[in-house]
């Protein structure tokens, strides 16, 4: 029996967001995956030594995760990502992520898919590249891709309903948590701050779990010339929530490129409900983040009194 | 749009002003009013009202927007481009109505393409009377008085550090950038051009053949704009050293798909996609840089920078691979000069002991 080649799958940035389109595939085709562990301190650390300074913190953290099991697996899996339609590019972060995952890493063998539509590189074609180089059946591929892609949506949707039947069952007070799916699931970046609020009885409502259709396009609503899909998904939930939630948490990370202009853009446009603008970065200490978080919540929790007192 | 009585302003980028505002006063039969030189004030107006970390051209346009919209103009212009450039003009305009300014303000650059028709229909907006062989006219005359602008400025930093009379070579191209601004047509600018590359072969300079070389990369605002940078081509320069930089508006503006291709071909094997905006130009240019045989090379970007930051391992591994070191230079507003200016002579000496000297 041939021995099968072990793929390494950062659990970072963008694998939130496609994790069960990139498991499923491997695993149709008969691929043994292997994912990094949740981030821990030291992967942060490991990302801080191999990467550039000035990166954001995610993208430090996925080269710490490319580390953590680099010497593991065959192949390393890093998609590059450029643009999905006109004016629906991502950061360029991902667009040289391949890259400099090579540079950095220079032993090990990339596993990628491309997607940049405008340069007639859709998904389907950076999937059966893909599995090409693994030396795997056309047919195998094409059927493993559609699979995927089915399992992907039907968890989208599944996620999607789970959260509107809770929003309109619970009656505690409803944060909208906007930040990228890697910051706010990553152990150390996000989930102190859902921890916290979960813990203090408010119910988290999540930007990122939308009908990714529908908000991008009600982000219109509120910026006419963004060119981020992903803020674009983003804003549009906060347009789609927008009278069912009392409050709004942005989460980035220091210093992040898009969010720096859109969050700005969103504090100065949105008007009706308060809202917290959370920069993080590694030397973030928890006290603060709590005492913020605190005085916020007390703020949320004196105006929902008052409005229930007027009405 | 009817705008009677408006006066245009438009943001600073090294001396492209001059060619800018030609261009707008020629075309748009409105009054045009050049941004105040930047100055240390410009930038902290500019910061203050910026969000925290976001890129240093943004603040120095909203500083140069809100100084422009204090002498009063009515009319901003704002680009655009593949990386934030591309979102600054929203949040700019945000910025400014929330400060209490009434303006027009006008995207030259929509769906996030620098195009030539794309401009042409957005300059029509303004002035609807915009006649399009007039306005290719135009652009290609300010085409050509940016070439002009920037072949001076490369004989200028390849050879200042080298002049026998000081600062002469400073004094010829302010002359020359206040003639420029006053031809009329095609021929007398070629003319004024041919002039003044005579005058500044003729000036007389003391240039070793083995003098130490150094290119300079990196984001576009920052490498042309010299106050962001803390000038560093002059200071550069001024210690005896050839300074080149490829990194010029035309060449940004004029770029085709297939000059795109040249670029990936000539970054292989550090790229093998375009990292986003001038980073896989970046990368490129040091590459050819190492390969030519440059001693040095001065990497510059504003703090955080996603493209540029992209293009720094790759820069790396070319510094590793070719033996030729690239200093990393990035710029905020808070950088003070001194830093840079320390760092640049540990630079220069650097390279000079490299040599052997």
């Amino acid at each position: 029996m041939a021995k099968l080649d072990i793929i390494g799958i950062p659990r970072a940035l963008l694998y939130y967001k496609y994790r069960y389109l990139w498991e499923c595939f491997f695993k149709e085709l008969g691929c043994h995956i292997l994912l990094s562990p949740e981030t821990n301190k030291e992967i942060m650390d490991q990302g801080i030594n191999h990467s550039i300074d000035e990166s954001c913190l995610s993208a430090k953290i996925y080269m710490g995760h490319i580390y953590a099991i680099i010497n593991q697996v065959d192949y390393i899996f890093v998609p590059r990502f450029c643009n999905f339609a006109r004016q629906e590019t991502v950061c360029t972060k991902f667009n040289a992520l391949y890259d400099i995952v090579r540079n950095t890493f220079p032993h090990k063998e990339v596993l990628h898919y491309n997607v940049d539509v405008l340069k007639r590189n859709g998904e389907l074609k950076g999937f059966i590249k893909m599995g090409l180089a693994l030396k795997k059946n056309f047919f195998l591929i094409v059927k493993a891709y559609i699979k995927a892609k089915l399992k992907q949506k039907h968890h989208d949707k599944l996620a999607h309903k789970q959260q509107a039947d809770l929003i309109n069952n619970e009656s505690c007070l409803k944060m909208l948590i906007v930040a990228h799916p890697y910051n706010r699931y990553d152990k150390l970046v996000g989930f102190p701050i859902i921890k916290y609020l979960m813990e203090n009885n408010i119910m988290p409502v999540y930007a990122d779990i939308v009908d990714h259709k529908v908000a991008r396009q009600r982000s219109l609503n509120i910026s006419k010339t963004l060119h981020w899909t992903y803020s674009k998904e983003l804003i549009g939930a906060i347009d789609y929530y927008q009278d069912k939630i009392d409050g709004i948490i942005f989460i980035s990370t220091f210093p992040c490129g898009p969010d720096s202009l859109v969050n700005e853009l969103c504090l100065r446009k949105i008007k009706y409900v308060p809202m917290l603008n959370l920069v993080l970065d590694e030397l973030q200490g928890e006290a603060g983040l709590h005492t913020r978080l605190e005085s916020f919540i007390d703020i949320i929790k004196i105006r929902k009194n008052k409005q229930e007192a007027v009405s | 749009m009817a705008l009677k009585g408006a006066v245009l302003s438009f943001p600073h980028l090294g001396d492209y002003h001059v060619p800018i505002a030609y261009f707008a006063k020629r075309l748009l039969n409105m009054k045009v009013i050049k941004p105040l030189p930047i100055t240390k004030k410009t930038l902290e107006i500019g910061a203050k009202y910026s969000p925290d970390s976001v890129c240093v051209p943004f603040k120095y346009n909203l500083g140069n927007f809100i100084e422009s919209l204090d002498q009063g103009a009515s009319v901003l212009i704002q680009a655009g481009g593949g990386c934030r450039f591309g979102y600054y003009a929203e949040v700019q305009e945000q910025i400014l109505r929330d400060l209490g300014y009434k303006f027009t303000f006008i995207r030259i650059v929509s769906n996030d393409k620098l195009t030539v028709t794309n401009i042409y229909r957005q300059l029509k907006q303004i002035n609807p009377r915009l006649n399009f062989f007039l306005f290719i006219y135009y652009f290609y005359f300010i085409i050509r008085m940016s070439k002009s602008l920037e072949n001076i400025q490369q004989y200028v930093n390849k050879n200042s550090g080298f002049e026998v009379e000081k600062g002469s070579f400073g004094l010829l191209y302010n002359k020359f950038l206040g003639e420029i601004e006053l031809v009329n047509n095609i021929g007398e600018l070629n003319r004024l051009f041919l002039r003044y590359q005579r005058a500044f072969n003729k000036l007389p300079i003391n240039k070793p053949v083995d003098c130490l070389k150094v290119g300079i990369v990196g984001e576009v605002y920052v490498a042309i704009e010299p106050f962001s940078n803390c000038y560093v081509e002059s200071q550069m320069a001024k210690k005896g050293v050839e300074v080149t930089r490829l990194v010029t508006a035309t060449r940004i503006l004029l770029r085709r798909p297939k000059d795109h291709r040249d670029l990936l071909v000539k970054a292989h094997p550090y790229l093998k996609y375009a990292i986003g905006a001038d980073g896989t130009d970046s990368v490129a240019k040091t590459k050819v840089f190492a390969e030519e045989g440059y001693d040095g090379v001065i990497h510059i970007k504003p703090f955080a920078c996603i493209p540029e930051l992209n293009a720094m391992p790759m820069l790396q591994k070319i510094s590793h691979d070719y033996n030729m070191p690239i200093l990393y230079l990035s710029f905020d507003a808070q950088t003070s000069e001194a830093g840079v200016l320390t760092r640049l002579e540990a630079f220069y000496d650097m390279l000079l002991m490299k040599r052997g000297h």
